[in-house]
């Protein structure tokens, strides 16, 4: 579990993150969702230490990792994987050597052992074949699945993933949303993920929270938000005619299930 | 992983550079043979004296400073780039998330390689250079290769190599550190990548003139 505590944070006089707390649960895909410039990456980067909050705490499992000193951060920092909006792969490497990398750094065991782990992340991500290209040699969605497997190698703790759908067809999203969620609940992993995208809302949101201009404005799930009364979280959500009728229609099928007519009476 | 870093900056810095360090050494020392033997047309001075006038100033100044001026262009420019390409791509987000120290895992072995890589490419261009002026010299008819040689050993002090090497090693740190800075501290993109190379090269060309008269100023005089 991760815990965000009264976190701000500024740029000069631009402050981005007035106050901000929340909790990331354990074995959830976690969302932040909200418009371009709401603080969404600044939260995430504060989360990750990329950078550093003004003030404020962000606690691992009860620890304060704001308060850390360097050498006590990097023992948590190997328990986090990170999937980047670009996919931050390391060009003069192989798809191979990249997933291999946190393994070199930090894994123990024999070079056999090692490929064998690389190759079970790969088949994970279904890209067993690759393993020799480069990245320049692959297309954006391999580049985020390598990026998945970079980031599973070492069996973190923690797993962030920035905008992980953004310039990917639907397909392709999709199918990096399932596995982000297939990962999640089979190895109870803290998944937090930073996205705009819809169908990672309404597909994987376990957790959701809204950022509203640096504010927490809305909380809750994906089952929530077809329900949520909060203006500026449908303004967001539902921002076309198409999805306002798509939110109806599936209002209306939630409505029909007797767990959930039951639980809004009761509300 | 450190070592394998060091050892491809190695083979980057120095192998990819020696190219180009063969091609101006050599054309460096025949154009100051012509020059020299164009501007010592006295008859009382021994033509052997054209060839010890081309070792020193190759030795003194155009094998370590010429040299490092184009490499300040050559390696300089591809450290800048590079490191800001990783920067703008969140390459080194990605390594820091990882908990690795970006700066000891990136900038050190560059600049430990060319610490060791530069100082070996000046010895190169000294000795080629030096073979180009001999060539030159032979070619144009200005003075035998027995001249030359006699001109080589002629007054030869062996403090010379050792400031050349000296300023090699300032050249190489400046070479290797100030590129760094810029490519890891790039912020924005593409754009930003091309003015931080830019800044780079043209930062590193100056300090090394600037260091050149220092240390001239300190270890000559």
């Amino acid at each position: 579990m991760i815990e965000l505590v009264n976190i701000k944070k500024s740029f000069g006089d631009k402050v981005i993150l007035p106050e901000v707390s929340a909790v990331m649960e354990t074995g959830k895909v976690n969302l932040i969702i909200g418009s371009s410039g709401s603080g969404k990456t600044v939260m995430m980067k504060c989360m990750v230490g990329l950078m550093e909050a003004d003030s404020g705490k962000v606690l691992y499992e009860g620890k304060d990792f704001t308060g850390m000193q360097e050498r006590d951060r990097k023992e948590i920092r190997r328990e986090i994987g990170m999937l980047f909006q670009g996919s931050a792969l390391f060009d003069s490497m192989t798809v191979e050597q990249n997933v291999m990398f946190p393994l070199n750094m930090f894994g123990d065991g024999t070079l056999r052992e090692k490929k064998k782990r690389v190759m079970e992340c790969l088949e994970r991500v279904q890209l067993k074949d690759a393993a020799k290209k480069f990245p320049a040699e692959i297309s954006g969605g391999m580049k985020k699945r390598v990026g998945i497997a970079r980031a599973i190698v070492l069996n973190p703790k923690y797993l962030f993933c920035d905008e992980p759908n953004s310039g990917l067809d639907p397909q392709t999203s999709l199918l990096i949303d399932k596995l982000i969620k297939e990962l999640t609940q089979e190895f109870n992993i803290t998944t937090v993920i930073n996205t705009h995208d819809m169908n990672t809302v309404m597909e994987s949101g376990d957790h959701i929270v809204y950022m509203y201009r640096g504010r927490k404005q809305w909380e809750g799930s994906n089952k929530d938000i077809i329900f949520s009364k909060d203006e500026k979280l449908n303004d967001f959500i539902f921002a076309s005619d198409f999805l306002r009728e798509a939110k109806e229609i599936r209002q209306m099928e939630i409505f029909q299930q007797t767990d959930w007519r039951d639980k809004l009476k009761k509300d | 992983m450190y070592w394998k870093e060091f050892m491809l900056q190695c083979v980057d810095i120095g192998v990819g550079s020696l190219g180009i360090v063969l091609i101006i050494s050599i054309f460096m020392g025949g154009v100051t043979t012509l020059q020299i033997s164009y501007q010592l047309v006295s008859p009382i001075i021994p033509k052997a004296t054209i060839a010890q006038v081309v070792r020193d100033t190759i030795i003194l100044e155009f094998a370590p400073t010429l040299t490092c001026i184009v490499l300040a262009g050559v390696v300089g420019s591809k450290i800048a780039s590079e490191l800001g390409n990783m920067r703008v791509s969140e390459q080194i987000d990605a390594l820091e998330i990882m908990g690795i120290n970006t700066k000891g895992y990136l900038i050190g072995p560059k600049i430990l390689s060319a610490l060791i890589m530069i100082p070996c490419l000046i010895a190169i261009a000294g000795f080629l250079g030096i073979w180009g002026g001999l060539e030159a010299g032979s070619l144009a008819g200005i003075l035998s290769p027995e001249e030359f040689m006699q001109g080589l050993r002629q007054e030869f002090k062996a403090y010379n190599i050792f400031f050349a090497l000296f300023k090699s090693f300032v050249f190489a740190f400046i070479i290797a550190s100030v590129p760094s800075y810029y490519g890891y501290n790039v912020q924005g993109g593409a754009l930003e990548i091309g003015k931080a190379s830019t800044t780079a090269v043209v930062v590193t060309c100056v300090l090394i003139l600037f260091m050149d008269y220092i240390l001239a100023a300190l270890l000559l005089n």
